[in-house]
């Protein structure tokens, strides 16, 4: 069970988080220009690495914020936390 | 009543003024305060306590703790607190405890399953599944007799009346075991001001130092155990340090998030036990973990060394020096190690004879080998024991020569009578919780033990459990080990003295050998799950090399106790047979709990009406009154039908159905969920959440709107008010109303944070009361006659602010059964007593209230739809025919991409369709599939019915459905196949009723 330190309201505990999927996927500003196939990368196509991972996690049972979490999959080690909006802090 | 004088008189852990009277099998039974159940039945001298699960062959008590595979009991007569599979070597005994075997019938001392004994030779491995795979169908039969001869005790047939608990803890350091290496970590801690919590899963304190009273090993002068009490009285008087024993650790997980169970009745008398908590389940969450859990002993793998009376040999040492109980009268100790030389001066001490030590080795010179040599113990150097005789319990053993390589025996048998053998093949550290947090271990050859290695977490093992296996090294390594761990400076164990006899001979054979050839002999590997040596070999010649296939495979370590006391020899036979490197094979997967937890534990106190939210209306005590069935949607609590007398459901929901189209019905609408919101950016954001438009929705107007998911299937639907210019309602479906708000929050805060809205959840604020029907509007001018309700002022669609009694209201003119109709929000706490206002005035008109069935009826025939009944989230709105409601000037909104994407345009997709019946009466069952063709096999599965009703204002049965290409098929006849018949049915229009709306504005 992780302990999470939401950028808003600082450690607590995973069960009061729930899991956004992959981060930094922008929905596209003019959908109906794309072709089928773009459309279906944004809706669709999700990275599931071994390794660090950029995902949305949203406190639920408490701020209600969303904000972004780098994750190590295979360790589930988080090296970072960081607000909507703001760059990933590593590579 | 004892038959052999089994006690001895100096022990400083038992009570023995104080008698206590049990039941084991039902005979009565003594013992005295600090006996486990075992060490109270093998003073009474009863060691068979079991069959073996496979083959039902005798077994007796064999460790004295948590690692016991053989002695497994139910504990107690009564339906709901009985509890099966529980360890005698952990139960404290208590006045009025009833404990009996398991796995036997009818009694363990004659079980009829033991039959199974004579047959091993053709119950090998797997034998089940390779036995009962065919033929296929005779499963049924086979499957009844497995399940009555399988499995071990018996479960409660009733709730549990105990109650558990669960606690959150957080501590800067925990350390696991109480042992010596555990109490040095834990005043270390302590003392350099750390909030420490020392937890251990026995009684009290000490760990195996507590009793070990040798002239081999001594701290200071003083023997160890004398040096480790004097430690122990001290932990009282320390600050930051809490202490709980009887607490076991079940699982360590990730970011040093623990739980542990604290028994906290088990071992009081029955008397003592009522009313109090019997077990607290601790959430832990530690900066720092210490893991002292120590090391347990391994057995030997030998011909028959499972018969009763065959005992780990540090177990024989417990027995004697803690409990004071003899197991037998006349032992015999069979070695490849030290050890077992510790328990063979702790029972020449105290009076029994020893018949002889067999040893593997062919030497051993340490100190402690001199001190038994000097007591003048017999010991058999280089030899193994071949075969074990006595079936209800161990009356000789058969000795040899090993050969020099040892891989066979030579030279004469020996045969020596016993009642008594004590068994050590070295210690294996408890690292099970080290790698189930993760953590990766490495092996060491010297003595074949795994070890902790890398850990990502903050924690450290010391003591046995990290390999450290002599006094003077548990203690020494362990101090440096804490000392750079917390980062202080303890002086306090520096400059101990510290005599210790070191083991330097070892020697190791994981099957040892017999005079029997291989297949004749049983050298059982896993006791409880019953699987012999010969199984893994035969798991290797049939072609599973991985060790996780093997042990599926033979199911060795895969019994309750998850085979603490096997693994080591699977693994160590699988490497020797395979001619592989033990470190290079790996090992199988420690998983939580480290022992069994109760249900009872895991859930604490969330049971029965504590297991979830019951959310109820403010209505709710009115429709109990009136003696509603309730439904359950979601959390919710919603009034279902209301039967008047013996009515049954469907004579209800008839009556009730057209009582509100003949005059007026009432709704409690309450659960619906709604969501205010506010900002100036309002009207955009709904632009972009619904398919329709709404900037041009005026003040004071209602409209209704279908939500999608990005990828165009519909996921809600429901009615939204403009209260203001920048301010709306929202209603979702009961069901959605959290994951909703979720899904708007989510777009607000990630993709358009640059819109200005606010969204605030009002579900629980509002009651809403629904009136319907051709008699709603007289109702409603008498409930608020200041209220204008001529179509011109209040048309449908639109809403009015109101007042009732002074309090103010919303009223909304929406409908959902296609009735004219009305919703009047207020404030909850008015909620029950609008609803009777109402219902007064309605009772001029015989205002009937109706549940969600009706609700149900009354708008399929209206072919409205149910989010989630007649949708499933592959529905899109031009799947249901509701293209007019996605706007065709809107740029963008969520899904609208997706509604041309190849698959979605696609015309054979499954469309949303009326069916009749052809036989009026006939009322299809939901879910019931559709085909076109009922001759030609396979037949085609075109689709399937979503909802169906009897209507009673149409009086006859309705249903809608999902058809392939159903759009283009009006009229087509079809069939629905059901098991004893096929129905025919004609395609239709989704509206069965009131097909102009006239009634809307009757």
């Amino acid at each position: 069970m992780f302990l999470i330190n939401c950028p808003y309201c600082g450690e607590r505990d995973q069960s009061e988080f729930s899991a956004g999927g992959e981060a930094h996927i922008v929905r596209p500003k003019q959908p109906t220009e794309l072709s089928d196939d773009k459309w279906a990368e944004f809706l669709f196509m999700r990275k599931n690495i071994k390794g660090v991972q950029l995902e949305r996690w949203n406190h639920t049972h408490g701020c209600r914020k969303w904000f972004n979490m780098a994750r190590d999959t295979s360790n589930d080690k988080i090296h970072a936390v960081y607000k909507m909006g703001e760059k990933p802090p590593i590579k | 009543m004892m038959s052999k004088n089994l006690r001895i008189a100096n022990s400083n852990f038992i009570d023995q003024t104080s008698r206590i009277s049990f039941k084991f099998d039902g005979k009565i039974l003594y013992g005295f305060k600090g006996d486990t159940l075992a060490s109270a039945l093998i003073a009474n001298d009863i060691h068979l306590v079991g069959r073996s699960f496979k083959y039902h062959r005798p077994r007796g008590i064999m460790t004295c703790g948590s690692e016991e595979p053989n002695a497994i009991v139910q504990v107690g007569n009564d339906a709901s607190m009985t509890e099966p599979n529980t360890r005698a070597t952990e139960i404290e005994l208590y006045e009025g405890l009833e404990a009996s075997s398991q796995n036997c019938w009818p009694s363990v001392n004659f079980d009829i399953g033991s039959i199974n004994n004579f047959f091993s030779p053709l119950i090998p491995a797997a034998f089940y599944y390779k036995t009962f795979m065919w033929p296929a169908n005779f499963w049924k039969l086979y499957e009844y007799f497995i399940r009555k001869s399988a499995g071990l005790g018996k479960s409660p047939t009733q709730p549990d009346k105990d109650i558990y608990d669960h606690r959150y803890l957080h501590c800067d350091v925990l350390v696991i075991g109480g042992g010596i290496s555990g109490i040095i970590a834990a005043k270390t801690a302590a003392k350099n001001n750390l909030n420490t919590v020392l937890i251990d899963d026995k009684n009290n304190l000490g760990g195996t130092t507590l009793f070990q009273q040798n002239e081999c090993f001594k701290i200071n002068n003083s023997y160890s155990n004398e040096w480790l009490k004097k430690e122990i009285e001290t932990l009282d008087s320390i600050k930051n340090l809490t202490i709980k024993t009887r607490t076991t650790l079940a699982a360590y997980h990730s970011y040093n998030y623990l739980l542990a169970r604290e028994n906290l009745t088990d071992h009081l008398d029955l008397n003592e036990k009522k009313d109090k908590i019997r077990q607290r389940l601790w959430k832990i969450r530690a900066k720092k973990v210490i893991i002292a859990t120590g090391a347990m002993e391994r057995p030997l793998i030998f011909n028959n060394n499972d018969r009763p009376g065959i005992i780990l040999s540090s177990s024989i040492k417990k027995y004697i020096d803690y409990y004071g109980v003899k197991c037998g009268q006349k032992i015999s100790l069979f070695t490849n190690n030290d050890s077992a030389y510790e328990t063979a001066i702790s029972l020449s001490n105290s009076g029994v004879s020893i018949n002889s030590v067999i040893d593997i080795r062919d030497k051993s010179n340490s100190l402690i080998v001199k001190q038994a040599e000097k007591l003048g113990i017999k010991i058999h150097w280089k030899h193994t024991v071949v075969n074990t005789n006595g079936y209800k319990k161990i009356n000789s053993i058969e000795i040899m020569k090993l050969s020099d390589d040892g891989t066979a025996v030579v030279g004469k048998k020996i045969k020596d009578e016993c009642d008594c053998l004590g068994i050590s093949g070295g210690w294996t550290p408890r690292v099970h919780l080290f790698t189930q947090s993760g953590g990766k271990l490495k092996f060491r050859d010297v003595d074949n033990v795994f070890l902790p290695d890398k850990s990502e977490l903050d924690q450290i093992s010391i003591g046995s459990c990290n390999g450290d296996l002599e006094l003077d090294e548990v203690i020494k390594n362990s101090v440096n080990s804490i000392n750079k761990f917390l980062n202080v400076n303890n002086n306090d164990y520096k400059n101990l003295e510290i005599i210790s006899s070191k083991e330097i001979d070892k020697k190791n054979i994981w099957l040892l050998p017999s005079d029997k050839p291989f297949g004749k002999t049983k050298p059982f590997l896993d006791f409880q799950n019953d699987s012999t040596a010969n199984d893994i070999k035969l798991a290797l010649r049939e072609g599973f090399k991985s060790i996780e296939h093997v042990k599926r495979y033979t199911t060795t370590g895969m019994a309750t106790d998850q085979g603490k006391l096997s693994n080591m020899h699977a693994l160590g036979i699988v490497a020797e047979t395979a001619n592989l490197k033990m470190g290079e094979l790996g090992t199988t997967t420690f998983r939580p709990p480290y022992t069994p937890l109760t249900f009872g534990a895991i859930v604490g106190r969330n049971v029965g009406k504590f297991f979830d939210i019951t959310r109820r209306t403010p209505i709710h005590d009115w429709h109990v009154k009136c003696n509603a069935e309730f439904e359950n949607v979601g959390q919710w609590k919603r009034a279902w039908y209301y039967p008047i007398e013996n009515e049954s459901m469907h004579e209800a929901v008839q009556r009730e159905s057209k009582a509100a189209r003949d005059s007026a019905g009432i709704l409690d609408a309450s659960t619906l969920g709604k969501i205010d919101i506010q900002g100036s950016d309002a009207s955009e954001f709904l632009n972009r959440i619904y398919t329709n438009a709404w900037s041009k929705l005026e003040i004071g107007k209602c409209r209704y709107g279908l939500m999608l998911n990005e990828d165009g299937m519909v996921y809600d639907d429901g009615v939204t008010t403009r209260l203001g210019e920048n301010h709306y309602i929202m209603t979702t479906t009961t069901g959605g109303a959290a994951n909703v708000l979720g899904k708007l929050e989510d777009y607000l805060q990630t993709e358009w944070p640059e819109l200005d809205v606010y969204l605030t959840s009002v579900t629980d604020h509002y009651a809403t009361v629904s009136i319907c029907g051709p008699n709603s509007k007289k109702i409603l001018s008498k409930v608020i006659p200041d209220l204008n309700l001529s179509d011109k002022e209040f048309p449908h669609m639109s809403f009015k602010n109101a007042l009732i009694d002074n309090i103010k209201c919303r009223v909304m003119r929406i409908s959902f059964t296609g009735e004219h109709s009305y919703e009047i929000n207020i404030q909850s706490s008015y909620g029950k007593s609008l609803w009777e206002k109402c219902f007064e005035a309605g009772k001029e008109f015989d205002i009937t209230p109706y549940g969600t069935e009706t609700m149900h009826l009354l708008r399929a025939e209206k072919g409205f739809i149910i989010a989630g009944q007649d949708t499933d989230g592959t529905m899109t709105p031009v799947d249901l025919q509701m293209d007019w409601i996605i706007s065709k000037k809107k740029y963008d909104f969520i899904g609208k991409r997706s509604l041309y994407r190849s698959d979605t345009i696609r015309d054979d997709r499954k469309q949303l369709v009326g069916l009749l019946t052809d036989d009026p009466n006939e009322v299809l069952e939901e879910g019931a599939q559709i085909v076109l063709e009922t001759k030609k096999q396979p037949i085609v599965m075109l689709g399937h019915v979503t909802s169906s009703y009897f209507s009673p204002n149409l009086n006859k049965s309705i249903a809608l459905a999902v058809v392939k290409n159903g759009k283009k098929l009006k009229g087509q006849k079809m069939f629905v196949p059901m098991k004893n018949k096929t129905i025919n049915v004609t395609i239709t229009d989704t509206v069965f009723f009131d097909k102009e709306n006239k009634r809307l504005n009757a």
